[in-house]
């Protein structure tokens, strides 16, 4: 992956010069490295200028989705320090953009905060998954991407259901070089992992996640697809467990691989 | 006399052998929580395997039939936006519910709660049967009884229990209902309430029980279904014919007209309000819509999100008794039960918008997966876990399972978007998880501060975690951990089964070992800190 930071020659050159804050997500930060370094490449591959604010932290969703709705509060307001400066943020993440557009205002005006409520409303009217940023803001579906193998998608809940990110990522995906997209049964139903359900209720979650898996597999795909990576380590959780051979990637980890990269 | 909610029975008959046959041990409310509730029921497999098939099904069926509808956007708001309004001016449409009820000549009757209901029930049963040629005893005999319409406000009041209480048997009509009843079960389910059961075990309940209670199922019964149909005809058809006295619930009624309405698919409901003497309704008073003209919306948006039809087969309208035609005496009974209290808050109010279609449940991946007895009430599913709790109270002194209930979902969102009046049904399960940590924290088992050492299990780790996460540098310095961690085991690149409380998540699930260097600090190292 180029690591160089563009110089203004380059974005000139480039038919966007936009500016986006990556959201890393707190998730991804940590566990998932290289779904945030992919954003970083592919928006660069595109023309944008990207930064990182390393303020940020946690968008605060499982500690209000827990109930925990005043002790998420600062972080609704980091959310917004963070990123306010910020014409477009984008994240790899339909939760976790989902939760900053539907949560972060309810949760100021829990706390009876008129003024963060505001403005996290505001902030939240410019964050952007990745899918809906590259498809809604730059316009492109065809990313230049390459990727010569069998995968399958999954759509994930918080992406179709809250942040409404619709066909824009199989949009994507099926404007890849050398992919084969095989259909998945019962693509919407939900894999079990739902943050803190998973550990609440992990029984009803594991037998959740054992349905999404058996699907997967039986797809014959060489890898699973999605949106939030949180619910592509649940899934592949238990295909690791059953040897089934199915690895789990991120929809921007697909659209960052060029033909170029594999030469 | 405990106050009995939401699927809290009655006390026991205890004056000789029961009538009917006898409900599960235990109360509903009394459940050890929804996660020891599921496990137990994902331990049936049959019962696993019915649910998924049965609701597989009517998913399927419910989105082809919505579908075909251009306009189901535009209904779902109508139905929204009518129940709303009904519910902003309540007072005013009871009222006049009141006022046309009378005049069409039904005598109305208003309850607080379950206790109130049951005490005018029984009592309004006890005068209707003492005024036929065959006197009410108290004995128990063939003529004491009463035959019910499907109704899930007589179920939340626990009413079969109350009327059994005094020596009333109330026997279930409805074939589903039937099943349950006879099967010494609970429903499982709101609109299918056997949906738990196949045709094998119907027919052995069938066989073993119907003779106990009246006309025998024939002695070569088979399993198909037009066959345990026809049992169950026979079988109720005696009892519709003696019966004196029906009672039922309403799915809707018109404050305008003072008409109610029950939305059935059998017909045996319809048997139930036509063919006794005496109509004895229980309304929950959300059920309440302004117009006859609003039907015609909740008519097109009930059947399909509920038995995936066009049209419902028996939907009976009526207006008071007619001479010569039905019922000669109809009462109306008004419960409350706890539903002024959800319509205090503006946001859990809009759980009250329900119709009682099932969409929700039939969506829920949770419910499919343990069916609707891990619930703890007769309202099971998505809109039973934000309409229980706040029915039944989510004070400091809720109940152990309705403290469970709005975490017992995925969040996945699929009940919201099936609702036909649109209740944020997500949205509000996560309202009432805040509902449920203020009780804690107001019952003192929650230490409400933001100081992480004093607190302790869960809310010390959410108050760790959020204040950690508060703060860009003390979240670095916790990810670099995290990384130094992953150095320790980076031998292999996953990691399997692990001590409790992570074994809940790698009992059945691997988890990749941590890279040891985050997003962060590759950023750092590679692009200087630019930001």
């Amino acid at each position: 992956m180029s690591a160089e930071p563009l110089t203004s020659d380059d974005v000139a050159a480039r038919p966007t010069g936009v500016r986006v804050a990556l959201f890393a997500t707190c998730a991804s930060d940590v566990m998932f490295p290289g779904t945030p370094k992919a954003v970083v490449t592919l928006l660069e591959r595109l023309g944008c200028e990207v930064v990182f604010p390393d303020k940020q932290t946690c968008c605060g969703q499982p500690f209000a989705n827990s109930g925990y709705f005043t002790e998420s509060v600062p972080l609704v307001r980091n959310y917004v320090d963070t990123f306010a400066p910020y014409d477009y943020i984008v994240g790899p993440s339909g939760s976790c953009v989902g939760a900053v557009r539907h949560q972060h205002e309810m949760l100021a005006e829990h706390a009876g905060d008129a003024g963060l409520a505001r403005e996290a409303g505001e902030v939240a009217g410019r964050t952007y998954d990745i899918s809906e940023f590259l498809v809604d803001v730059l316009g492109v579906t065809d990313v230049g991407a390459y990727f010569p193998h069998k995968v399958t998608y999954h759509p994930t809940c918080h992406s179709m259901r809250i942040a409404r990110v619709g066909d824009k990522p199989m949009r994507l995906l099926e404007a890849v070089k050398g992919i084969t997209i095989l259909p998945l049964a019962d693509a919407d139903r939900c894999c079990g992992f739902g943050g803190t359900f998973a550990l609440k209720n992990p029984d009803v979650s594991v037998a959740m996640a054992g349905d999404k898996a058996r699907h997967v597999a039986d797809t014959g795909a060489e890898y699973l697809v999605a949106g939030d990576n949180l619910c592509l380590l649940n899934i592949s959780g238990v295909l690791n467990r059953q040897q089934a051979g199915v690895k789990p990637i991120h929809l921007a980890e697909i659209l960052a691989g060029t033909e170029e990269d594999l030469r | 006399m405990s106050i009995p909610v939401a699927g809290h029975p009655a006390p026991r008959y205890e004056g000789g052998p029961r009538l009917t046959p006898a409900p599960p041990e235990g109360e509903l409310i009394d459940s050890p929580g929804f996660p020891q509730a599921a496990k137990v029921q994902l331990e049936n497999p049959v019962q696993r395997g019915n649910l998924q098939h049965a609701m597989t099904a009517i998913r399927t069926k419910r989105q082809r039939v919505v579908d075909e509808l251009d306009h189901w956007e535009e209904l779902r708001v109508a139905g929204e936006q009518i129940k709303n309004r009904t519910l902003r001016h309540l007072d005013t449409y009871l009222l006049q519910l009141e006022e046309s009820l009378t005049r069409a000549g039904s005598v109305v009757h208003w309850a607080r709660d379950a206790a109130e209901a049951n005490e005018i029930a029984v009592r309004l049963v006890k005068e209707a049967l003492a005024d036929e040629d065959v006197q009410y005893d108290g004995t128990g005999l063939a003529d004491d009884e009463v035959v019910k319409v499907k109704s899930m406000v007589t179920q939340e009041i626990a009413l079969n229990e109350a009327l059994e209480a005094d020596g009333i048997a109330a026997w279930e009509t409805d074939l589903a209902e039937i099943i349950v009843q006879l099967g010494h079960d609970r429903p499982s389910h709101f609109l299918v309430p056997a949906i738990h059961r196949n045709r094998a075990e119907v027919r052995e309940i069938f066989l073993e029980e119907m003779g106990r209670y009246g006309k025998p199922a024939p002695e070569d019964l088979d399993s198909e279904p037009r066959n345990l149909a026809g049992a169950a005809r026979l079988h109720l058809r005696e009892k519709f014919l003696r019966a004196k006295v029906g009672i039922s619930g309403a799915n809707f009624a018109v404050a305008e007209t003072g008409t109610l309405t029950v939305v059935e698919s059998e017909g045996n409901g319809r048997m139930c309000l036509t063919l006794p003497q005496t109509l004895i309704t229980i309304v929950g008073i959300e059920k309440v819509v302004p117009t006859l003209e609003d039907l015609e919306v909740f008519l097109q948006l009930l059947p399909r999100s509920s038995t995936a039809e066009r049209m419902n087969p028996y939907t009976s309208l009526w207006t008071g008794p007619s001479q010569g035609d039905g019922p000669e005496k109809m009462h109306v009974i008004l419960l409350d039960n706890g539903r002024t209290r959800v319509l205090e808050d503006p946001k859990g109010r809009a759980a009250l918008r329900c119709i009682r279609c099932t969409a929700c449940l039939n969506v829920c991946p949770v419910y499919e997966k343990v069916g609707g007895h891990a619930y703890g009430s007769v309202y099971p599913g998505p809109i039973g876990s934000i309409l229980t709790p706040q029915l039944r109270g989510t004070d400091a002194g809720m109940s152990t399972v309705d403290a469970t209930l709005p975490f017992a979902s995925s969040l996945c969102g699929a009940c919201s978007d099936v609702c036909p009046v649109r209740i944020p049904i997500a949205d509000l399960l996560v309202t009432m998880r805040n509902k449920v940590i203020e009780a804690k924290k107001e019952k003192g088992k929650i230490a409400n501060k933001h100081v992480p050492f004093l607190a302790h299990g869960e809310p010390a780790a959410m108050t760790m975690g959020a204040w950690m996460m508060a703060d860009s540098k003390r979240w670095s310095a916790a990810t670099k951990a995290a990384g130094a961690g992953g150095f320790l085991l980076k031998k292999a690149d996953h990691i399997g089964p692990m001590p409790w409380p992570l074994s809940k998540w790698t009992n059945a699930r691997d988890v990749p070992v941590p890279p040891q260097e985050s997003f962060r600090s590759w950023w750092k190292r590679e692009r200087g800190g630019q930001s």
